[in-house]
């Protein structure tokens, strides 16, 4: 029978705000036991960061937390929305402790990483000076920092983020909590940093025999790391269990929902013979590291010779982590960075081509960004930000066509034609990437670069958005470049993949080959991080 | 650091010699000589008094000549306090200034910081409003309108402190001058100093340090104060600019020797070396104290570089 | 990140950002009584003078530095030559305002110009152009002005162009960031990627989304460009007679402070009344253009 740890009984928080109080936490309980990881997903505006961080009293002043937090893992039985804040005080960071989803941000930058650990010992337990200098550099040692004796002096910007967030870690773990709340401690590295930081936390766990509380939005990470899950929408729960059972057999439309939003299916192949619409051969792109007065400027090589061939019809993904040059690549093919080695779009060739030159080109290659709160231009309204391309590539159009093909356009992609007079900031992520669409089709392009159009979305959003590219791509034989960092995206996407890795082409080929029988130890290696294991087994 | 200190101070020469030669021609370019104006003078001493200041030859020489006694620290002679030259007079005020400059500096810091933090913990509160609405008030008031209302208030209707003077910097004549100068920068400092605190206590290392079970007093003096104090140390070049210009009205105004004083004489006798040995004095301590507060914050700050 | 659903305000055209800012800048009590009174004083300057009972040098030889009141037209008291003080002080009130406009407008083209260019063009030029601002801030300034005062006289001229010249320092810097943080949005490149010409791009998505900064700088240069002129004149370097301006009158009345305070209060008033409502103004139009700060 697991003795429970942590009660979180009908939890409702509410916040304080101009126009009235919203909740955003509603009557939500779970329990997480002794030793074991609950999991709490949700999708952005679930609640889920809310109620944990509730739990360590760590609220905002404008939330107002009711219902009651029992904690068991002390004196009995307390609860922690009563409790005085000096216990308060020795639980945090002693009983519980928590790391956060920032590790860029969550250091001190001022203070040495040995004296932030410290820090805690000396609070929580007899440990001081050298014996405290010892049990830190112990944590660094089992957090697996490389040269842990050096990083004791170090402050945090000479870290990296996966090291900073080991860091975060140790600092954790100095008093050997009984509960560890990790709120989305990987969101913001590498895939295969993540794999790195879950699998020290899996044999952390196991050493302390501590809880782990997961708050995630990732449905990947949950199958492969937590015993139960709890499935959060609207600050309430929707479902929750086993982890094997709840996969296996989801009980709510929403969590169905959910598992079925990872991307299914695969593209059909185009004939053989398609034409080639874009080829780049030996494609370079600099940029200048140091840019001083008298001094030479040294460069750095972000895309190191590339070749790429991409046919009517097609869709090439292009999958890399951080600083693989992906997204510079995207964008030295459409021009809108200068680079070196040729470029052919349908039988012109690019590389050359001043900005007039390119123009009568632009309106048949065009692109959507990653970012969809920074890609449209906050100042204009809907309307006008679909129209501009044609003013520029159709400036004989009257204003009355002009706005007939906006509303073409906007219905293309599944939005109401009313929106037009509106502006950017009125709409949601997903409405917005939509709008970021409906700019490109408005011209009638042949081809469409999509840089991660759907990292910045929630999975269901994402799933919607990816439907709607395939729909666009079949009605209307567009070819796609997709850049993205997310595999499973790009598997049911793309005809063929290229995996980038510092400038250059790791491995390339069929995507249901490249997936099937990875050549290359580091396309395997972000497979296992991306839990495709069918594939990398 | 000792290489950065050392490049700092070679990127400190340049502009100070444009300081310098931006000044130099600027004097030359003034309509007249320096001893028109005066009554007469017979031709033969004029030419003899041109021929001592070296004004006879031309400009370039009379140049390299300055340029030359600058470097031994000689700013020439001034024209009508004929008994001295100008590096006695500035070194006669500079004291005095020197003085009545760090009061003010002090007093600055030591009340405009501490409000700045009280304001930021207690935000959005009648005390931040109150405090706020006076330093903006601060910020908006210029010191030559509150230095004449303080004298008018403490000097003459109540007679507490004296009205003007010196007195060798005995306190009464302190007060005054050195509330004056200050309250413009409490109120900089105060602004900046909660704007600071505010953005530092939503960040996330505070978070972090309260998952640590700090106490929130732990919390301010470790981890909050020394990051949100680095705005205003950057800021403290400006600070000490803005001093500087303002103790020219100040010692004006309460008539205290300091160089602020001979300069504004200086400037409406139109005794020229005296207004261009003062600029030169005033660049070169802005030029170097602007240097000591970057290495200050470069102290203050280990995220920056040292190999730029 | 966000979720999809769908908006509950049932208009169809929509609030733009500026919209939205006016009305939160209309919700700040202190900003619209700043700007209100500081339409008063304005206008109190234009055509004030010519509702007074005297003109700027006319001396009434019944009333030497005769106090405030109301049955001979001398509202505000009169100075050591008989002269009436509410007239000369919004005489002055006209310098000091013309100074702050031309002043500002000289610092505001420079600025923008220069920090556009130098934002836009990036790579050496950017540099180049902003290590000679660095250079040009590290300058007493101040001292350079009295100087050229010293040197070519008391010209009004000069004070437009010498604090217009110290002034654009600052406008620079804050357009160079504006401009390169906005050069490196998606928007930009988006319209790039359409083919949208340079010029087109610099004036439909660059300055529009420039102006709000720009526009909080120019209402908190005003402020520190009257401060100036008055600091210049009170020291008696700024503007001369027969012209006057707040700072000279200021300087005439703290040295008959003793005998006749309202000359040092009623100069004193209008000029810390004008520069408070413009910083209230400024901060008011900051908050209301980047709600998050306050």
């Amino acid at each position: 029978m697991p003795t429970p740890l942590l009660e979180i009984d009908r939890l409702r928080v509410e916040f304080d705000l101009p126009g009235g109080s919203v909740a955003a936490v509603k009557d939500l309980s779970f329990t997480v036991h002794e030793g074991e990881t609950l999991a709490l997903v949700g999708e952005s505006g679930s609640g889920k960061s809310v109620s944990s961080t509730a739990a360590l009293g760590l609220l905002p002043a404008l939330a107002r937390p009711t219902g009651a937090i029992r904690w068991h893992g002390g004196a009995g039985n307390e609860d922690l929305l009563r409790v005085a804040p000096k216990r308060l005080r020795q639980i945090r960071g002693n009983e519980i402790s928590m790391i956060f989803q920032e590790p860029m941000t969550s250091l001190n930058p001022l203070h040495r990483v040995g004296r932030q650990i410290v820090e805690v010992l000396a609070k929580h337990t007899v440990l001081r000076g050298r014996d405290a200098r010892a049990r830190a550099l112990e944590l660094l040692e089992q957090v697996g920092l490389p040269e842990p004796g050096r990083r004791l002096a170090s402050y945090s910007h000479e870290l990296s983020g996966g090291q900073r967030q080991r860091v975060m870690i140790a600092m954790a773990l100095a008093c050997e909590p009984k509960l560890l709340i990790a709120d989305e401690p990987t969101t913001a590295l590498d895939v295969t940093v993540q794999a790195q930081i879950l699998s020290l936390l899996k044999d952390l766990q196991r050493r302390y025999g501590m809880a782990i509380l997961f708050i995630t939005h990732d449905l990947g990470i949950v199958r492969h790391f937590a015993d139960r899950v709890c499935v959060m929408r609207g600050g309430e729960r929707v479902e929750s269990g086993e982890t094997a059972a709840l996969f296996a057999d989801p009980r709510h439309a929403y969590t169905r929902m959910l598992i079925d939003a990872e991307p299914h299916g695969r593209k059909a192949p185009v004939p053989a013979d398609a034409p080639l619409l874009l080829e780049a051969h030996d494609l370079r792109v600099r940029f200048p590291l140091n840019r001083r007065l008298f001094r030479p400027t040294t460069y750095f090589e972000a895309v190191r010779g590339i070749d790429l061939a991409i046919r009517r019809g097609q869709t090439v993904g292009i999958v890399g982590e951080s600083g693989s040059g992906k997204s510079t690549l995207g964008r030295a093919l459409l021009r809108l960075l200068e680079s070196r080695g040729e470029i052919r779009f349908g039988d012109t060739a690019l590389d050359g081509l001043d900005s007039a030159g390119m123009r009568p080109l632009r309106s048949r290659m065009q692109v959507v960004f990653q970012d969809p709160f920074g890609s449209l231009s906050p100042r204009m309204t809907v309307g006008e930000i679909v129209g501009e391309g044609l003013r520029v590539h159709a400036p004989e159009l009257g204003r009355r066509e002009r706005d007939a093909l906006v509303q073409e356009a906007l219905h293309d992609v599944a939005l109401d034609s009313t929106m037009r007079h509106r502006y950017p900031h009125e709409f949601s992520g997903g409405q917005r990437q939509r709008i970021a669409i409906a700019r490109a089709l408005v011209l009638k392009p042949k081809f469409l670069l999509l840089d991660e159009p759907t990292s910045a979305l929630d999975r269901s959003v994402q799933a919607t958005v990816i439907a709607l590219l395939r729909d666009l791509q079949e009605r209307h034989g567009l070819t796609y470049l997709f850049i993205s960092h997310d595999l499973a995206v790009v598997r049911a996407l793309a005809d063929s993949v290229l995996v980038m890795k510092d400038g250059v082409v790791v491995e390339q080929g069929d995507t249901e080959a490249l997936f099937q029988a990875p050549r290359e130890a580091y396309t395997r290696e972000l497979m296992r991080a991306a839990f495709l294991e069918e594939a990398a087994a | 650091m000792l290489r950065y200190t050392l490049t700092r101070l070679l990127q400190a020469i340049p502009t100070l010699w444009i300081v310098i030669t931006l000044s130099f021609f600027l004097m030359h370019l003034a309509p007249g000589g320096p001893f028109d104006g005066e009554r007469q003078l017979p031709p033969e001493i004029e030419a003899n008094l041109l021929a001592t200041y070296h004004l006879d030859e031309p400009v370039w020489q009379q140049y390299l000549i300055y340029m030359g006694n600058l470097l031994q620290g000689d700013l020439g002679p001034s024209f009508k306090y004929k008994d001295f030259t100008v590096t006695e007079l500035v070194a006669q005020g500079f004291p005095v200034s020197l003085e009545l400059g760090l009061w003010a500096i002090g007093l600055a810091l030591l009340i405009g910081l501490p409000l700045g933090v009280i304001a930021a913990l207690k935000r959005n509160s009648t005390v931040d409003y109150l405090v706020m609405g006076t330093a903006l008030a601060g910020v908006a008031v210029p010191n030559f309108v509150i230095a004449p209302l303080l004298a008018l208030v403490f000097g003459v209707f109540l007679g507490w402190l004296p009205v003007g003077g010196w007195n060798d910097g005995a306190w009464p004549n302190l007060v005054l001058p050195v509330v004056a100068l200050s309250i413009q920068q409490i109120a900089y400092i105060a602004r900046m100093m909660r704007a600071s605190m505010i953005e530092i206590l939503g960040s996330h290392f505070i978070r972090t340090a309260r998952a640590k079970g700090l106490t929130e007093t732990e919390v301010i003096w470790r981890h909050a104060l020394r990051p949100a104090m680095l705005p205003v140390v950057s800021y403290l070049g400006p600070a000490i600019a803005g001093i500087i210009t303002g103790s020219v009205v100040i010692e004006q105004i309460f008539g205290i020797p300091g160089i602020g004083r001979y300069f504004v004489q200086a400037a409406l006798n139109r005794d020229y070396t005296l207004v261009m040995g003062t600029v030169v004095f005033y660049g070169a301590l802005i030029v170097l104290l602007n240097l000591l507060v970057d290495l200050l914050y470069s102290a203050l700050d280990p995220q920056i570089r040292y190999d730029d | 990140m966000t979720t999809d659903t769908a908006l509950s305000t049932p208009d169809l055209t929509g609030d733009s950002l500026d919209r939205e800012a006016w009305r939160r800048l209309r919700q700040n009590r202190a900003a619209t009584a700043s700007l209100a009174l500081l339409a008063l004083v304005a206008l109190a300057c234009i055509a004030g003078p010519w509702l007074t009972p005297w003109a700027l040098d006319e001396v009434d030889w019944n009333a030497f530095l005769a106090a405030p009141n109301l049955d001979d037209g001398h509202y505000a008291g009169t100075d050591a030559n008989g002269r009436d003080l509410l007239t000369r002080v919004l005489h002055g009130g006209r310098v000091s305002l013309s100074v702050a406009l031309v002043a500002t407008f000289v610092s505001l083209v420079i600025g923008v110009l220069y920090g556009a260019v130098a934002g836009y063009l990036g790579g050496r030029v950017d540099t180049l152009m902003m290590r000679f601002v660095d250079i040009m801030y590290s300058l007493p300034f101040m001292f350079l002005v009295i100087l050229l005062m010293v040197v070519f006289g008391r010209n009004i001229l000069l004070i437009y162009a010498a604090i217009g010249a110290v002034e654009w320092l600052d406008m620079s810097r804050i357009v160079r960031g504006q401009v390169l943080a906005l050069k490196r949005r998606e928007f930009v490149e988006a319209a790039q990627a359409l083919g949208v010409r340079r010029h087109t791009i610099v004036t439909r998505h660059l300055i529009p989304n420039a102006l709000g900064p720009v526009i909080v700088y120019v209402t908190l240069t005003v402020p520190k460009v009257i401060l100036l002129e008055s600091f210049l004149s009170f020291l008696g370097l700024g503007v001369q007679e027969p012209l006057t301006s707040w700072g000279v009158l200021i300087s005439e009345g703290k040295d008959m402070m003793e005998t006749a305070p309202w000359m040092l209060l009623v100069p004193s008033t209008f000029l810390a009344t004008t520069l408070l409502c413009l910083n209230f103004l400024g901060d008011g139009l900051r908050d209301a253009l980047d709600p998050k700060t306050r």
